[in-house]
């Protein structure tokens, strides 16, 4: 039978762009390009390369967010994904993590799944939360932050890079992945790629579809609130000298002034 | 006084520093509840007592070492049935916010990640974050249920504060389905005898400017005569020049220490995200239009062999 891959892709909003909050101190989604998450292209990369391995797979990549988010499913599908599926609704705007976890368990059920693949966090929020979330409401194990991952037999297995100790881990289908930055890098999508992706189906989704009732999500729902945001103050000016020599002699000194050395 | 719940980071007994600095925050908002799972997880209560613990639920047991995060949740989560507290606080490592999401979602609690202070306050504690690589800071707070908060290491000072630090066993049982991960093999890393990167006084980073695995000695020379960890850019990473443990930035290891020195590092976004908000920031770069220069205290525009070098010679002279 077909390995049936979701992978979670998020629509952010560009980090060398100006971010900032909108008025109601969620996200400004509006001003700044959006593109698929970095990180998350390394999750699709390991999508492909399961499929790849497999006798017979199939990709579907799922997005939550606003109507612009279907830019991020395009280029997942001109990565080589097979079909998307994009959950939008004007009732989501503000959902924070708990609820975003909801809304992907259940689209990721009504999909059907074997595998799960995320990135190991969303360049915007960056709080690498959702994997561990997704496992838990689906009731199946966790296989996240992965620097390497294979799919065998109904088996995943992958190497853990953590702060104290390298873990090899290993579980049983379904499951939820996630995969770093050190997977190996994600391909470009081709030429053929990009138009074929224009003619694959994108699956459009809405709260209701999802049996989730406007007041589970959305800013209102949302299990945090975010009570101020402002923005750091520049760093003053520092002193700049060039090295003419002198250079390490001056710098020991403003070590020496801040009681460093 | 409310209790306020704080997971432990050890090693095999060793209390990690982020979990002391815990401690102080949990004192601001109630009284800490320690819950210290895994191998030597009885040796964690004396350090803990000594820094405010009031009591040590501590529970040891196989599936904690052979299971990945789940059975983590499971003794979580029996815990915060015992005690029914004000809060739950965890470090922000990737492990500490798998265990603190998956229980946020069980007892149906939201959650705040990275938080870089906190305080008590009327509808509960008010967490503050640095997001969008630190260039603006928020305050919030968890609006549904018990607050679920994980903290980055150095956002608070590890103070003493004498305790009873009573130990309890903690009654733990591992659901089946918890024991869906296994952990096949693990390799403890080596220690390099340096400070860890995150808890670090003073940080001195090399970039792609050091070009070569063979050039990063003279990074480690400059660090060490500081007594300071050694951290690395991504192109030093993905060059092979450095260990990825030891990246700093975005999708490697955040830092705050009193001192951070970039050596031959441009100062990209998503480096600057993981050591913006370092007190004193100094860079040592041959092309002064590098942005790294619009965040340093003190910019040196030159080659790092030519000022790294001298640099570990004069801290030398002058500490003698
Ligand atoms: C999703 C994502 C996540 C990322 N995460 C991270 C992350 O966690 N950490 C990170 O660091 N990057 C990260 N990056 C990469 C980041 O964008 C930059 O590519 C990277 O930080 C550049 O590293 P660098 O400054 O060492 O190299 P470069 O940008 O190439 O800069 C090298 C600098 O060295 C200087 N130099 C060269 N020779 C000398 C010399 N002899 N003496 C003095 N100066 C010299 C040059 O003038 C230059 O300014 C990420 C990127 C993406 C897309
Ligand atoms: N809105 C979203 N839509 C689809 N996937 C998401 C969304 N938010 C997060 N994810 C997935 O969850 C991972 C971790 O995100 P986070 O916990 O928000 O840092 C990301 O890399 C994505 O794979």
């Amino acid at each position: 039978m077909s390995l049936r891959i979701v992978v979670c892709v998020k629509y952010v909003p560009d980090a060398t762009g100006d971010r900032h909050f909108a008025e109601d101190l969620t996200v400004d989604r509006d001003d700044v390009d959006g593109l698929l998450s970095e990180l998350d292209e390394y999750a699709v990369e390991q999508a492909l390369q399961i499929k790849e391995a497999a006798d017979d797979a199939e990709i579907t990549v799922l997005t939550v967010g606003p109507e612009d988010a279907n830019d991020a499913l395009r280029k997942a599908l001109s990565m080589g994904a097979d079909k998307g599926v994009h959950v939008e609704d004007d009732d989501l705007h503000g959902t924070d993590a708990v609820g975003t976890s909801l809304v992907l368990a259940k689209a990721i059920e009504k999909t059907g799944y074997d595998l799960v693949v995320c990135g190991m966090a969303s360049t915007d929020g960056t709080m690498g939360v959702l994997p561990a979330m997704l496992a838990e409401r689906l009731g199946v194990p966790q296989v996240t932050q992965l620097s390497e991952v294979s799919v065998e037999d109904g088996v995943v297995k992958g190497r853990r890079d953590g702060d104290t100790a390298t873990e090899q881990l290993e579980a049983s289908l379904p499951a939820v992945v996630s995969v770093t930055d050190q997977s190996g890098e994600a391909r470009y999508p081709s030429f053929k790629g990009i138009m074929a992706a224009k003619k694959k189906p994108v699956e459009s989704l809405e709260l209701d579809d999802l049996d989730i009732d406007a007041d589970e999500v959305g800013l209102e729902g949302a299990w945090t609130k975010v009570e101020d945001a402002t923005e750091r103050p520049a760093r003053t000016a520092g002193t700049i000298v060039k090295d003419e020599g002198e250079g390490a002699k001056q710098l020991a000194e403003f070590l020496a002034g801040q009681k460093f050395i | 006084m409310a209790e306020v719940l704080v997971f432990v980071d050890h090693v095999d007994g060793a209390v990690r520093k982020p979990t002391l600095e815990l401690l102080t925050l949990a004192r601001r908002i109630g009284d800490p509840v320690a819950v210290s799972l895994g191998n030597g997880a009885a040796d964690t209560a004396s350090a803990l007592a000594e820094h405010g613990a009031v009591k040590v639920l501590t529970a040891d047991a196989p599936e904690f070492g052979e299971y990945l995060v789940a059975p983590k949740v499971d003794a979580l989560q029996a815990a915060y049935e015992a005690v029914s507290p004000a809060a739950v606080l965890l470090p922000s490592s990737a492990e500490g916010k798998e265990i603190g999401a998956r229980l946020a979602v069980r007892i149906g609690s939201g959650i705040i990640t990275d938080a870089v202070d906190l305080e008590a306050g009327d509808e509960g504690p008010v967490a503050t974050q640095s997001v969008f690589a630190a260039s603006f800071t928020t305050k919030s707070r968890v609006s549904k249920g018990t607050p679920v908060i994980t903290v980055k290491p150095n956002s608070a000072p590890v103070e003493p504060a004498a305790a009873a630090g009573t130990v309890e066993a903690l009654a733990v049982t591992v659901a089946d389905s918890s024991k869906g991960t296994k952990v096949v093999s693990r390799t403890p890393r080596e220690s390099t005898g340096r400070p860890d990167l995150t808890e670090a006084a003073i940080v001195v980073s090399g970039g792609r400017g050091v070009n070569g695995a063979e050039n990063f000695p003279v990074i480690e020379a400059l660090a060490d005569s500081l007594g300071a960890a050694v951290g690395a850019s991504r192109a030093a990473v993905d060059a092979g020049w450095y260990p990825h443990t030891n990246q700093v930035g975005q999708t490697g290891k955040s830092v705050s220490p009193q001192l951070y020195i970039a050596a031959g590092i441009s100062g990209a976004i998503q480096h600057r995200a993981g050591m913006q908000t370092s007190k004193t920031i100094v860079a040592i770069n041959k092309d002064e239009e590098a942005p790294i220069f619009d965040l340093v205290d003190y910019g040196v525009v030159g080659d790092l062999f030519n000022v790294v070098p001298a640099l570990t010679d004069e801290v030398k002279t002058r500490k003698g």
